[in-house]
C-alpha cells in the first residue's frame, strides 16, 4: 500500500508522466463526472420529493452542499500541496497549487450565494454574521488571495512558495468552517451528511445529493488536470519531451 | 528523509501548529462575540447584560405562541430545558417559524425574563424529509417525527454554555 502510493507520488511527480496520465484520464473523467451531475441535478432538482417545511427551496441544497463540499476539500488538497512544495520543492506540487485554486474559489462563491438565496426564505435574513458563514467568507478570500499572489510574483517558483505558505496556513481556517457549527452557537445548522452513522436526510433526497457531489468533486478533478496540464506544458516548453509533442501535433 | 528537508517540514509543522494554537485561543477567548446568541440558560444565568441590545435563541416553547387578534403583535416563549424568558415581537415571522423549532432574535433583554425583538430568524435543523415520510413516522408515533422532540436534533446547538 505504502509502496503504491510511493511510486504513484514519483511518477506523478514527473511533468511528463502526469501529462500522459492526463491524457489517459481525462477522455473518461470529463463525460462520466458531467453525467453524474446532470443525473444529480435532475434528479435533486425536479423528481426528489419536496421538503415538509421548506417545500421546495430546500431543493438548493443540491448545489449548495457540493458546492461547499468541493471547496473546502479543495482547499485541504491546497494544503497537501503547499506542504510538499514548501518541504519538498516539488514542481507539480507548486503546479496542482495554482490549479486547485479558480475552481475552489468559484465554488467557495456558489456556496455563499446560494446559501444567501436560501437563507432569505428560510431564516428571513440572506447574511448573518455567524461563525460558518463568516469563515466561508474567509474561505473565498484565502482562494483569492491565494490567487492573487501567485499572479503578483514574476517568477513562478517564488510566487508558488508564497502562494503554498498562505495555503498551508489557511487549512486552519476550513477546520474552523467544518467545526464552527458544533463549537459555537450559529444560525446555520449542523452536518446532515455524516461518514458516520446515519445521515439526518431521508433516502429519496439523499442519493440526488450524494450523486451530485460526485458528479461536482469529479468535475472539480477534471479542471484541475485540464489546469495543471496546459501549466506543465507551458512550464516545460524547453523541455526535449514537449518539443517533440508539438512536431508531432504540427505533422 | 533528507536533513535539509526534515528541517523545512518541521518548521512548516511548527509554524501551523503555533499558528493554530494562536488561533484556537483567540476563538476561545472571543467566543462569546463570535457566538451569534446568548442561550435561554445563559439569560437565566445572568450572564447576559440586561438592557443591551444582543441575540438571543432557543426553541419556541409547546403552545406558547400568543398572537394578538388585531395587530402584529406576537409573545412566545422560547427554552432550552434550562431556562426559559418571553419573547414581544411585532412583525412578520419567516416561514419556518413554528412550535418547537429553533429561533433566533435579534432586539433588547428588557429584564431577565422579558425580551424585546426586532427581528426574529427561524432556525432550520439538519433533518430532510419528505411530507409523507413525517406522516409515516406520526402514524407510527416515532418520537423524530415531532419538531423539538429531541433537543439535540432540533437545530439547536449542542454543547455546554459556560
Amino acid at each position: 500500500m505504502w509502496k503504491t502510493i510511493k511510486r504513484w507520488y514519483h511518477q506523478l511527480g514527473s511533468p511528463r508522466y502526469f501529462y500522459r496520465f492526463c491524457e489517459a484520464v481525462l477522455p473518461w473523467l470529463v463525460p462520466v463526472s458531467l453525467a453524474l451531475l446532470a443525473v444529480g441535478l435532475i434528479w435533486g432538482l425536479v423528481y426528489a420529493p419536496v421538503e415538509r417545511y421548506q417545500g421546495d427551496s430546500y431543493r438548493i441544497i443540491y448545489i449548495h452542499v457540493p458546492a461547499s463540499s468541493g471547496a473546502l476539500m479543495g482547499y485541504i488538497a491546497m494544503g497537501v500541496a503547499g506542504l510538499v512544495a514548501l518541504v519538498w520543492r516539488m514542481k507539480m506540487a507548486e503546479v496542482m497549487l495554482k490549479a486547485l485554486a479558480p475552481f475552489g474559489a468559484a465554488l467557495a462563491a456558489v456556496s455563499l450565494l446560494t446559501g444567501a438565496l436560501w437563507g432569505k426564505p428560510t431564516w428571513g435574513t440572506y447574511w448573518q454574521w455567524d461563525a460558518r458563514m463568516t469563515s466561508m467568507l474567509i474561505l473565498l478570500f484565502l482562494y483569492l488571495g491565494i490567487m492573487a499572489l501567485q499572479n503578483a510574483i514574476r517568477d513562478p517558483r517564488q510566487a508558488a512558495r508564497a502562494a503554498a505558505l498562505l495555503a498551508v496556513v489557511g487549512v486552519i481556517n476550513v477546520v474552523i468552517v467544518k467545526y464552527s457549527v458544533e463549537w459555537l452557537n450559529t444560525l446555520h445548522q449542523g452536518a446532515t451528511l455524516k461518514v458516520v452513522g446515519e445521515s439526518s436526510i431521508d433516502a429519496s433526497m439523499k442519493w440526488p445529493l450524494l450523486i451530485s457531489m460526485a458528479g461536482l468533486w469529479l468535475l472539480y478533478a477534471a479542471n484541475v488536470l485540464i489546469r495543471a496540464r496546459t501549466e506543465v506544458l507551458s512550464r516545460e516548453r524547453r523541455s526535449g519531451w514537449v518539443r517533440r509533442l508539438v512536431r508531432d501535433e504540427e505533422a | 528523509m533528507n536533513p535539509v528537508r526534515k528541517q523545512r517540514l518541521f518548521v512548516v509543522l511548527a509554524v501551523l501548529a503555533g499558528l493554530a494554537v494562536a488561533v484556537g485561543l483567540a476563538v476561545y477567548a472571543l467566543r462569546q462575540n463570535i457566538n451569534l446568541f446568548y442561550t435561554p440558560q445563559q439569560i437565566v444565568n445572568g450572564e447576559a447584560p440586561v438592557g443591551a441590545k444582543m441575540r438571543v435563541g432557543g426553541l419556541v416553547e409547546d403552545g406558547s405562541v400568543q398572537r394578538d387578534p388585531d395587530t402584529l403583535d406576537v409573545v412566545f416563549t422560547v427554552t432550552d430545558g434550562k431556562g426559559s424568558f418571553a419573547i414581544h415581537y411585532q412583525g412578520i415571522l419567516p416561514d419556518l417559524f413554528r412550535e418547537g423549532q429553533g429561533v433566533v432574535a435579534n432586539g433588547t433583554l428588557v429584564s431577565r425574563d422579558r425580551f424585546e425583538a426586532d427581528e426574529v430568524l427561524a432556525k432550520h435543523d439538519e433533518t430532510y424529509m419528505p411530507p409523507e415520510v413525517q406522516d409515516a413516522l406520526e402514524k407510527a408515533g416515532h418520537p423524530g417525527s415531532k419538531p423539538g422532540a429531541k433537543e439535540e436534533d432540533a437545530g439547536y446547538p449542542k454543547g455546554d454554555y459556560d
